[in-house]
């Protein structure tokens, strides 16, 4: 199997990926920070039993 | 689909990352994300500090948001401008479109995740001020009224109110004095602005004051702004939110800013002129500083007060 050569653009574009993967992956990251501090802190419950089948 | 349709001419620019974020116009995020920190930290409720980073980082995406949402808009008179001709979409480093998208992508992104950070009526009011400032300001208001300024000017006053509304859930007085703080240094800031950008707004057909009115009858309205603007400043002093060191930084500024409005108010054109707007420009980078100080004091008494030494 063989690998197709880098595209040029994907050379001169190289930057903008790059800065777009990190920004994606640092909103992963606060999403779940966010996550776990709604879950922890006292203010999240979760719903009991009964009240989910209503 | 072959790999030449994906090809740019060559020659052609590639928009970078950097252009998109000058589509978000980060001075005035900067100051978005002050103003909203200072709401947040100066209201009666603490806030978690990771929910605190998460929601002003909305914040300022949305402010971002409306930011593009503007360039998109503004795109023709931003090319006949001197000031705004090297903005990204006039300069043909990001197409009109690609700045339109971003704009609604991100409004709808950063309304969306505060109202999970924080709360809905947060987010509600994030969206009425992208709202705001893309709608009301920039696609009425700022082509149809000399007046432009003066309402438009509540886009970025909203701010501290959601910092203020992030941490409390509700409203209050002391986030509406906030909120008048900036509502009322917007006028005399742009104006002085407008005075030196001499032959900017007309060369674009925009009708700000100097263009409708003249620029003696704006040089009289700077006085009147930054005369209400200082009653309003010091008075905050005495309001929750105030305290001795903020009314001390507040009674040096005021009385700086006045001074240089009564120095713009019995100018003429061709004194001016003659010294190249000094005074004028002098009055604008005050302006900045002033509108940072009272916000910092007004910072500095919140973080005073749990050791007993802010507030009255």
């Amino acid at each position: 199997m063989t690998f197709r050569p880098e595209h040029e653009l994907h050379k001169r574009r190289k930057g903008r990926n790059i800065g777009v993967g990190l920004m994606l992956a640092a909103f992963v990251v606060l999403v779940l920070a966010l996550t776990f501090t709604k879950v922890t802190s006292g203010d999240f419950e979760l719903p009991k039993a009964g009240e989910v089948a209503d | 689909m072959a790999d030449a349709s994906y090809t740019t001419p060559a020659g052609e620019y590639d928009t970078q990352l950097g252009d998109y974020f000058a589509l978000l116009k980060p001075r005035v995020m900067s100051l978005v994300v002050f103003t909203a920190l200072v709401g947040l930290l100066a209201a009666p409720q603490s806030v978690h500090p990771v929910i605190a980073f998460a929601s002003i980082l909305f914040v300022a995406i949305g402010a971002g948001a409306s930011g593009a949402l503007n360039m998109w808009w503004d795109a023709d008179i931003d090319a006949v401008m001197r000031r705004t001709a090297k903005r990204p979409i006039p300069s043909g480093r990001v197409p009109a479109g690609e700045a339109l998208s971003l704009g609604l992508a991100l409004s709808g992104l950063s309304v969306m995740m505060l109202a999970l950070s924080a709360n809905l009526l947060a987010a509600g009011l994030l969206a009425f001020t992208i709202f705001f400032y893309a709608v009301i300001y920039s696609m009425w208001l700022k082509r149809s009224t000399p007046q432009n300024i003066v309402i438009g000017g509540a886009a970025g006053a909203f701010p501290p109110v959601i910092g203020w509304v992030i941490a409390t859930g509700s409203f209050s007085v002391e986030a509406w004095l906030m909120f008048a703080l900036i509502f009322m240094w917007t006028p005399p800031h742009f104006w002085a602005l407008a005075l030196f950008m001499k032959s900017d707004y007309d060369d674009a057909d925009v009708p700000m004051l100097t263009v409708t009115h003249g620029r003696r009858a704006t040089r009289v309205h700077v006085i009147v702004y930054t005369i209400l603007l200082t009653l309003l400043a010091v008075g905050t002093g005495f309001t929750a939110i105030g305290g001795p060191f903020y009314l001390a930084t507040a009674v040096v500024l005021n009385a700086l800013f006045l001074k240089g409005a009564v120095d713009i108010s019995r100018r003429d054109e061709m004194a001016a002129e003659a010294d190249g707007y000094k005074v004028e420009k002098k009055f604008f980078r005050l302006s900045l500083w002033y509108l940072f100080a009272h916000f910092g004091m007004i910072l500095v008494e919140a973080m005073l007060r749990p050791v007993g030494l802010g507030g009255w």
